[in-house]
């Protein structure tokens, strides 16, 4: 029982990076039906410039504000500069794209910092945390993810719901064209989306690399479990991102926990089989609503 | 009152400033997809404050004139004035904000958003930025009194609304953005006969009231013409023929060649 509870809690902790990704999946997808194939790649290079921040200031809150920062930056500019020109042509050519901006990410990771595993500090202590003398099998960092992801996740669907911005979001990605003759400048909203999507990417790289180490590759696996959850959940729903990174982080936890190392090694096996469950009893995910689009 | 760019309102919604007198004149306009030439050499000229009902069988151009007009299809050549100041190629966001509603046929409404963010979604092509609170519920007020049965559903989903409903609030929708020139796509297409003929009171209603430029775009060429003040009649991408509309009501010769009645 207790070894249960130890074993949720820490899947809940990594399910909310896998959330934060699927979450800024699920933005861009919204805006533009584009997979961001960079997503990871752009994520571990913010998470670069917060450790080179952090060995010269010698402050990790610098460090985790400048990963934010380099996060809305680089969503702009791979929006403005990479993928803006795509728009209107075939959309393989977008999806080539940003697997191509993910192969340049990494080589300049690698060029500019080098491949060796760097380790990456956490927050908070990474003690484990007890309920007396149990062991809960979180620490105060693992909480101090969960809470600031949700967090991340209740600003967005605040800022969507109730304000000017999320509404002229929402609009572009239901229905483009009637967002145009209403004065809307799609282009600008698209932008805002990778943007947001950079800056939920950042949270996640520093969230998770001190339990990954840092290097060049470190977020592609993070990013093919972010991508399954977002499919689990359904690509259009931000609510689904976050139940399918949690879902996926506590089954994974289990399969690690009660398998043992054979369960670590399981952990791609584990994922698909739950994608395969999922998508065969709900093809579009679980939270996929009804097609309400036009007739 | 005034907003912050310190415009004056008109009487009707405090703060937000009209924007012209909205004549409309199309000139030599080429447009087409492809290979195919759907508008060639076209001029019209829409009155400002006037109801211009464009006619035709399908395939005529009439779609595609509305789309060239409001910027959803690049023209190829020719001029779109507004107000005199030629704005063909401009983006369909440019031209909402410069005073152009465009009511496209069939999927105006966005079905996942509610009936008031709907209509809060017109307000966005008004020009400037910071408009108060105020400025935008007077805006909402308006059209909810113009049209009552999308007042009695307002924070429900548009995708919940019937045929006729959703007509009257892409129309609502459009009106908040307090247009000069109004495109309207077919605005009966698939509603009874009875709705029809509320949309067709409507609209002349709005012309008469706020001095909107309405080009009407109807297969229904009868009822079109009962409305209008002048007319159109396109046919293979050409105008065939311009008059005003009683004019043209009365030409059987003409109305069975090309309108079927």
């Amino acid at each position: 029982m207790v070894e249960f509870l130890q074993f949720t809690l820490s899947g809940i902790s990594f399910g909310m990076i896998y959330a934060a990704i699927a979450l800024s999946l699920v933005l861009i997808w919204r805006g533009t039906r584009l997979l961001n194939f960079a997503q990871g790649g752009m994520a571990m290079f913010t998470t670069y410039i917060a450790i080179e921040v952090i060995y010269r200031t010698g402050s990790y809150w610098t460090g985790f504000a400048a990963a934010l920062a380099a996060g809305v930056v680089l969503g702009a500019v791979a929006e403005l500069a990479v993928i803006r020109p795509t728009l209107g042509k075939p959309e393989l050519n977008a999806v080539i794209i940003t697997i191509g901006l993910l192969v340049l990410l990494e080589g300049l990771a690698g060029i500019l910092y080098g491949g060796q595993y760097r380790s990456f500090p956490a927050a908070f202590s990474v003690t484990g945390l007890r309920a007396g003398s149990t062991p809960l099998g979180v620490s105060r960092f693992d909480v101090f993810v969960a809470l600031a992801v949700l967090a991340a996740t209740l600003l967005l669907a605040i800022g969507f719901r109730y304000t000017s911005a999320g509404l002229r979001m929402r609009a572009a990605a239901f229905n483009a064209t009637a967002a145009r003759l209403s004065g809307i400048r799609v282009a600008r909203v698209i932008t805002l989306g990778w943007v947001l999507a950079g800056l939920l990417g950042a949270l996640a790289g520093v969230l998770v690399s001190p339990s990954t180490f840092l290097y060049p590759d470190s977020m592609d696996s993070i990013f093919v479990l972010g991508f399954t959850a977002a499919v689990i959940g359904g690509l259009d729903s931000p609510v689904g991102a976050v139940v399918g990174g949690l879902l996926l982080g506590v089954v994974l936890s289990y399969a690690g926990g009660y398998l043992g190392s054979q369960g670590s090694d399981l952990t791609a096996l584990v994922a698909l089989v739950i994608l395969v469950v999922v998508l065969m009893v709900r093809p579009a995910g679980i939270f996929s609503g009804a097609r309400v689009r036009r007739v | 009152m005034s907003n912050s760019t310190g415009a004056q309102g008109t009487q009707d919604t405090p703060g937000v400033p009209p924007r012209g007198t909205g004549s409309l004149a199309i000139v030599d306009l080429v447009a087409g997809y492809g290979e195919v030439v759907a508008l060639d050499k076209v001029t019209i000229t829409a009155g400002a404050g006037t109801i211009t009902a464009v006619l035709g069988a399908n395939g005529a151009g009439k779609t595609t004139l509305l789309r060239a007009i409001s910027g959803m299809v690049r023209p190829r050549g020719g001029r779109v004035m507004l107000d005199g100041a030629d704005r063909a190629g401009r983006s369909p966001e440019d031209m909402a904000r410069a005073g152009i509603a465009h009511v496209p046929e069939g999927q105006g409404v966005i079905a996942e958003l509610t009936v008031e963010e709907n209509l809060r979604i017109g307000m966005m092509s008004w020009p400037g930025i910071g408009w108060r609170r105020a400025e935008r519920a007077a805006a909402l007020a308006e059209a909810y009194e113009r049209f009552s049965p999308l007042a009695d559903r307002r924070r429900k989903l548009a995708a919940t609304l019937s045929g006729g409903e959703r007509q009257m609030l892409v129309i609502a929708r459009a009106l908040v953005a307090r247009p000069r020139v109004l495109l309207l796509d077919e605005p009966s297409l698939g509603l009874a006969p009875r709705v029809m003929t509320q949309v067709m009171n409507m609209v002349v209603r709005l012309s008469r009231e706020s001095g909107i430029t309405i080009v009407l775009v109807e297969q229904n060429a009868r009822a079109a013409l009962a409305v209008a003040d002048r007319g159109v009649v396109l046919n293979l991408g050409r105008v065939v023929a311009e008059a005003p509309a009683g004019e043209l009501a009365a030409d059987v010769a003409l109305r069975h060649h090309y309108l079927g009645f």
